[in-house]
C-alpha cells in the first residue's frame, strides 16, 4: 500500500519517537556525559574528566558489588535454565492438569517483586521463617540466611568437616538466599518459553529415535537439547540481562546490601551512590560500566550462538 | 512402566508446584493469624487460637500463663477485653486448662494494615498512573505499529531497530540521568514523572506490528479503493479486528505499571503521591515486626494482579510463549 503523503508515516511514528527520544535516548547519552562530571543534586556539576572512572577502579565496594553480581549471575542463570527446561519437559509429557501446573508455575512471575521480597524476607527469618522450619524436617540445623555473611560453599563443606580455601567460599549465604528467591520468581516465565520451544520440535525425530531403540535419556541429550538450543540462548541472554539488574530484592530483603556488603549488587550500589550519597556522576560511571559489561556479554553470547546453532 | 513414569512425572511436578505456591499460602495464612500465634510458631499454615483458662470448679476466667512452678502455676487474670486485672496470682496447675479454637481467622489484620498506612490513596495513585499510561501506550503504539507494519518509508527498518535496541537498555543505566532530566523539567514529585516517560512502550509496538502484519492485504486495498483515508483504515478497519491483541497488550501494560518499583521509588518523595509498591516498601520498613499486618498488606497488594492473571491467564501465557519465538 502506498501512503498518500510522504510525510504521513513519520507523523504516525512521531508520538512514540518523541517519548523514546526524550526519555530513553537522551538520558542514555546524558548518563555517558554525566559520568565525566562531579555531579551532586544541585546545579550542573563540574567536569572532572576520567576521575570518576579512576576512583571506581580503586573502590573496593565497587569491586565487591561486581563480585557479588558475578556470583548471582553465574548461579542464577544456569539454575534457571536447568530447572525451567526440566519443568517444561515434564509439562510437555502430561495431558491432565497441564494448564493447572502452568498457572501455578507462572504465578510468581506476575506478582510484584516488592510483595514477594517481603514474603521471602520472612521466609528466611532465623526464628520464625519457613526455610528453617523445612530444614528442621530434614534434620539440618537452623541457618542465619539473610544475616549470614560467610560463604555458602564454605558453610556446606564446613558441616561435613572440610575447610575450604578462601577463594572457594562462594557467595554469602545471604546472597544465596536472594538467588533462591530470584530463581523462584523467574522460573515460570522461562518454563513457558521452553514449553513453546518444545512444542516446535517435530515428533518425527522422537519416533525415529524410538524405532532405533534410543532410550528416553539419549533422546533428551541428542534430540531435545540440541534442537531447543535457540530457546536456551534466548533464555540465557534474557536471564543474564535481567539478573544484572536485580535491585528490589536487595532494597527490601537486606539492610543496605549487608551483611558486610555481601549482598550489595551493582544496581543497588548505583542507587546508593546516586540517590543516598548524591554522587550522581560517580553513580553514572558505575552504571556505564555495567552497561558496557552487559553489552559485551550479550554480544559474546550472540557470537557463541551463531557457532552453536544450525 | 509407562504408568510408573507418568506417576513420577506428576510427583515431581507436584513437588515443584508446591514450592511455587507455598510462599503464597504462607503469606495468606500468616496474614490471618494473631501476632502472638505467629511468634510462637505453633502452627505453620492454619491459624488457630489458643489460650488458657482458670477453672475453679465451674467458674472460668481467661488468664495468661506466666510460668509453671511445681504443682502451681503463676498467672495473670484477664477480663473480657484481655486486660490484666490480677497480676502474678499463684493457683494449682490442675485448675488450668488449655482452650483451642480453630481456626480463627483474623480478617481484622487487613483493616488494621489498611488503616495504618493510607493504602487506599496508594491504590488510587497506582490505578491512576497505570490507566493513564495505558491509554498513552495504546495510542502511541497503535500509530507507530501501523506505520511500521503497513507503510513503506525511508529509514523504517533503521527506526524500528533503534526502537528495539532502546528496549534492551536496562533501566538502571538511565535512572540517574532521567532523574536529572525530570528535575530540570520540574517534574519530580509529580504524576508526570510516573506517566509521561512510560507512554511509549516498544514491547507493545512490537506486539501490534506483528498483528497488523498478519492481517490480509486485500482488506487494506479494498478500503483504500472505497476512499478510506490512511487514518480511517486504522480507525475503522484495523481497530475492530485488533480487540484481542489490544486486550492482551493492555493486561501486560497494566501488570508492569502496577508492579513497577524502582522508578517511582526514586522519582517520588511526597507521601501523597506514592504508588502502592513504594507505599508497601515503606510499610515494610516501618512495621517490620508486625509480620501479620505486613503479610496482609502484601496479600492485598498482589490481589488485583492475581485476579487479572487468573481471568486472562490463557492470553497472558500464550503471548508470553510467543515472545521467545524467533520471527
Amino acid at each position: 500500500m502506498k501512503p498518500k503523503w510522504k510525510i504521513s508515516p513519520y507523523l504516525y511514528i512521531l508520538p512514540a519517537f518523541i517519548i523514546l527520544l526524550a526519555f530513553r535516548l537522551i538520558p542514555i547519552i546524558m548518563s555517558f556525559i554525566i559520568s565525566f562530571y562531579d555531579w551532586s543534586i544541585q546545579g550542573t556539576g563540574k567536569f572532572i574528566g576520567l576521575a570518576n572512572y579512576s576512583t571506581m577502579m580503586k573502590d573496593p565496594v565497587f569491586w565487591q558489588s561486581m563480585l557479588n553480581t558475578f556470583w548471582l549471575v553465574i548461579i542464577q542463570v544456569p539454575a534457571t535454565i536447568v530447572f525451567s527446561l526440566l519443568f517444561a519437559v515434564l509439562l510437555n509429557r502430561i495431558k491432565l492438569f497441564k494448564s493447572f501446573f502452568r498457572i501455578i508455575y507462572f504465578m510468581p512471575y506476575v506478582t510484584s517483586l516488592v510483595a514477594v521480597s517481603i514474603v521471602w524476607k520472612l521466609i528466611f527469618n532465623e526464628q520464625t521463617g519457613l526455610a528453617n522450619t523445612f530444614l528442621g524436617y530434614i534434620g539440618i540445623s537452623p541457618q542465619a540466611w539473610l544475616s549470614e555473611s560467610r560463604g555458602i560453599f564454605y558453610l556446606m563443606f564446613q558441616s561435613i568437616g572440610v575447610e575450604l580455601p578462601k577463594f572457594l567460599h562462594g557467595p554469602s549465604q545471604a546472597l544465596f538466599g536472594i538467588i533462591i528467591m530470584t530463581v523462584w520468581k523467574s522460573l515460570g516465565y522461562n518454563t513457558i518459553i521452553y514449553l513453546a520451544g518444545l512444542q516446535n520440535i517435530s515428533k518425527d525425530y522422537y519416533e525415529a529415535a524410538e524405532i532405533d531403540g534410543a532410550s528416553k535419556g539419549k533422546q533428551f541429550w541428542h534430540i531435545t537439547v540440541p534442537l531447543i538450543s535457540p530457546t536456551t540462548f534466548y533464555v540465557l541472554i534474557m536471564t543474564t540481562i535481567v539478573s544484572f539488574q536485580t535491585f528490589a530484592q536487595i532494597y527490601l530483603m537486606t539492610d543496605k546490601g549487608g551483611p558486610l556488603n555481601t549482598t550489595k549488587l551493582v544496581v543497588y550500589y548505583i542507587y546508593e551512590k546516586g540517590f543516598d550519597m548524591l554522587e550522581m556522576g560517580y553513580a553514572s560511571a558505575v552504571a556505564l560500566a555495567l552497561f558496557v559489561l552487559i553489552l559485551a556479554l550479550t554480544i559474546f553470547q550472540k557470537r557463541v550462538e551463531k557457532h552453536v546453532n544450525y | 512402566m509407562d504408568k510408573f513414569r507418568s506417576l513420577i512425572t506428576y510427583a515431581v511436578l507436584l513437588i515443584f508446584g508446591l514450592t511455587m505456591v507455598v510462599p503464597f499460602i504462607w503469606m495468606l495464612s500468616t496474614s490471618l493469624m494473631t501476632q502472638s500465634e505467629f511468634n510462637k510458631q505453633e502452627t505453620l499454615f492454619i491459624p488457630k487460637q489458643e489460650y488458657h483458662i482458670w477453672n475453679q470448679g465451674g467458674e472460668t476466667k481467661r488468664i495468661l500463663l506466666v510460668m509453671e512452678k511445681g504443682d502451681n502455676s503463676i498467672i495473670h487474670v484477664l477480663d473480657d477485653e484481655l486486660n490484666i486485672v490480677e497480676e502474678y496470682k499463684e493457683v494449682p496447675s490442675s485448675q488450668i486448662e488449655l482452650v483451642r479454637k480453630k481456626p480463627s481467622l483474623q480478617f481484622s489484620n487487613y483493616i488494621k494494615a489498611f488503616k495504618k498506612v493510607p493504602f487506599g490513596l496508594y491504590f488510587a495513585n497506582t490505578l491512576y498512573v497505570s490507566f493513564t499510561s495505558l491509554i498513552g501506550v495504546l495510542i502511541t503504539s497503535m500509530l507507530a505499529a501501523y506505520a511500521f507494519a503497513r507503510m513503506e518509508f525511508r529509514g523504517r527498518d533503521f527506526l524500528f531497530y533503534l526502537f528495539l535496541s532502546m528496549m534492551m537498555v536496562p533501566q538502571p543505566i538511565y535512572m540517574i540521568s532521567s532523574y536529572i532530566l525530570l528535575d530540570k523539567l520540574n517534574w519530580l514529585d509529580t504524576y508526570n514523572a510516573l506517566i509521561v516517560p512510560w507512554i511509549a512502550n516498544i514491547f507493545t509496538i512490537f506486539l501490534f506490528r506483528q498483528h497488523f502484519k498478519s492481517l490480509p492485504k486485500e482488506l487494506f486495498d479494498a478500503a483504500a479503493i472505497d476512499g478510506c483515508s490512511t487514518f480511517g483504515i486504522l480507525w475503522r478497519i484495523i481497530m475492530p479486528l485488533s480487540k484481542p491483541i489490544i486486550a492482551t497488550a493492555s493486561i501486560f501494560s497494566l501488570i508492569s505499571s502496577w508492579n513497577s518499583f524502582m522508578w517511582p521509588l526514586v522519582m517520588i518523595n511526597r507521601p501523597e503521591l506514592r504508588v502502592l509498591q513504594v507505599g508497601l516498601s515503606y510499610f515494610n520498613q516501618e512495621a517490620s515486626t508486625q509480620t501479620t499486618l505486613l503479610m496482609a498488606a502484601s496479600t492485598f497488594s498482589i490481589l488485583p494482579v492475581l485476579v487479572l492473571f487468573f481471568l486472562a491467564q490463557k492470553q497472558i501465557i500464550a503471548s508470553t510463549a510467543k515472545t521467545g519465538m524467533k520471527e
